[in-house]
């Protein structure tokens, strides 16, 4: 085998070590280093982005958080504006209630109080018109004149049996 | 037996007889004889310079422009650079990077070199024991190198394991020293017998195509099977030869 031909040993073995060596220094002084630095920037890069992300995220997260509180807020005033509305208008409705029905009592007192009187004027009218009946019908049956107040006390005395009489 | 079958292929050569072995042969291209050393450049030679102009190319061409989203020239040299930086991460930390460089030149120099020799009518330097020894003995003085220059006289325990009985010790530690040094032998071998058989059978195959004529398809599709196992191979074996380095970097830098 031309393997084993020490013959070439030496050859072999000097371009590998000045091939090698020339590789190792292109690699380890340009192409490596270059390398490096590119990933690292991209790295950088990345990071950078996703630190920015993150922090709009945050960002959005606290402008979402405010909108809720806001939310809820709005939300608290409108319903204690609505209950407010409510009681007002409970507590007006109610004293309207009362000041009508006050109202309406004072005119059923009038009303009565006129009732009353009207009734009162009425019977006194129908007793001294019951009176003179009676005087004028006196004078026909008996054909002698009787006192107007003898008449008047008669018929007055008369209505005072009856209506106690309706009363029993 | 090599001078015997080459002066048959030699005889037999109308052409078709090419030798499998041929294809090892150096030849010199610009012979340079210093002293008594005979150090001249030859098609290994070439193909070694080819290959670092490669690798070189590779990875210097496509990041001129240092873009910050790569192309794919750029995405293929990155990938080689992740490749080798996970590699010898995982195998061997943190404090493994500072020979990263080296690694990585062991490893695409090997990959390129075995990747190249599949080329018809190149020539496959990893082929030759010397050179892998070489590339061997470098990693095993220098991991060894660096074991002591860390760990001092200390390294030595590497080769006594702890919480071993004291009478077995002897026994362990020559197991130890001869698992130890043979390292760069094995290294050396897997990768030469490796790319050897691989591009022998490959040159056998190829000499049944011409001599069986029509019927020759048939070898030809082994031939095209076994290209395709050859590519793998030489891909596997440079990372191999890197990873096992690695190993033993860490071994140096960790002591197990």
């Amino acid at each position: 085998m031309p393997q084993f031909n020490p013959e070439w040993f030496a050859s072999q073995i000097f371009w590998l070590i000045v091939t090698f060596v020339g590789l190792y220094l292109i690699m380890s002084r340009v192409a490596l280093p270059r390398m490096a630095q590119i990933m690292e920037e991209r790295q950088d890069k990345i990071e950078d982005d996703l630190a920015k992300a993150e922090k709009l995220r945050q960002e959005a997260e606290e402008v979402y958080q405010s909108y809720e509180q806001q939310l809820a807020e709005a939300r608290q005033q409108a319903q204690k504006m609505l209950k407010d509305a409510s009681d007002q208008l409970d507590k007006e409705q109610r004293e309207r209630h009362e000041a009508f029905s006050k109202e309406l009592d004072q005119k059923i007192d009038e009303a009565e109080q006129r009732i009353d009187s009207a009734k009162q004027q009425a019977l006194d009218n129908l007793q001294s018109v019951a009176g003179e009946v009676a005087q004028q019908a006196s004078a026909k049956l008996l054909g002698e004149q009787v006192a107007k107040d003898k008449a008047d006390a008669a018929v007055k005395d008369a209505m005072k049996r009856t209506q106690e009489g309706g009363q029993a | 037996m090599a001078e015997q079958t080459s002066t048959n292929g030699g005889d037999g050569g109308g052409g078709f007889g090419l030798h499998p072995m041929e294809q090892f042969e150096l030849s010199p291209i610009v012979p340079i004889q210093i002293g008594d050393l005979n150090l001249s450049f030859t098609n290994s030679s070439l193909w070694m310079v080819i290959a670092v102009a490669i690798i070189s190319a590779l990875m210097m061409l496509p990041t001129r422009g240092r873009a910050l989203i790569p192309g794919r020239a750029q995405a293929a040299a990155e990938m080689l650079y992740e490749v080798v930086a996970n590699m010898l991460r995982d195998s061997a930390g943190k404090e493994g990077r500072q020979y990263f460089p080296f690694v990585f030149c062991l490893f695409s120099f090997l990959l390129i070199g075995n990747l190249q020799g599949l080329i018809p009518g190149s020539f496959t330097f990893t082929s030759h024991i010397v050179v892998t020894f070489a590339l061997a003995a470098v990693v095993f003085l220098g991991t060894t190198a660096i074991g002591f220059a860390r760990h001092g006289i200390g390294f030595l325990k590497f080769f006594a394991p702890e919480g071993a009985p004291s009478w077995s010790l002897p026994l362990l530690v020559l197991i130890e020293l001869i698992s130890y040094l043979s390292r760069p032998v094995s290294l050396a071998l897997r990768l030469f017998a490796n790319m050897l058989v691989g591009h022998a059978l490959l040159k056998t195959l190829a000499g049944f195509v011409f001599v069986l004529g029509i019927a020759g398809v048939i070898p030809l599709a082994g031939l095209v099977a076994i290209t395709a196992l050859e590519v793998l191979i030489a891909i596997l074996q440079a990372y191999v030869f890197a990873i096992l380095s690695c190993i033993y970097l860490n071994d140096a830098l960790h002591m197990h």
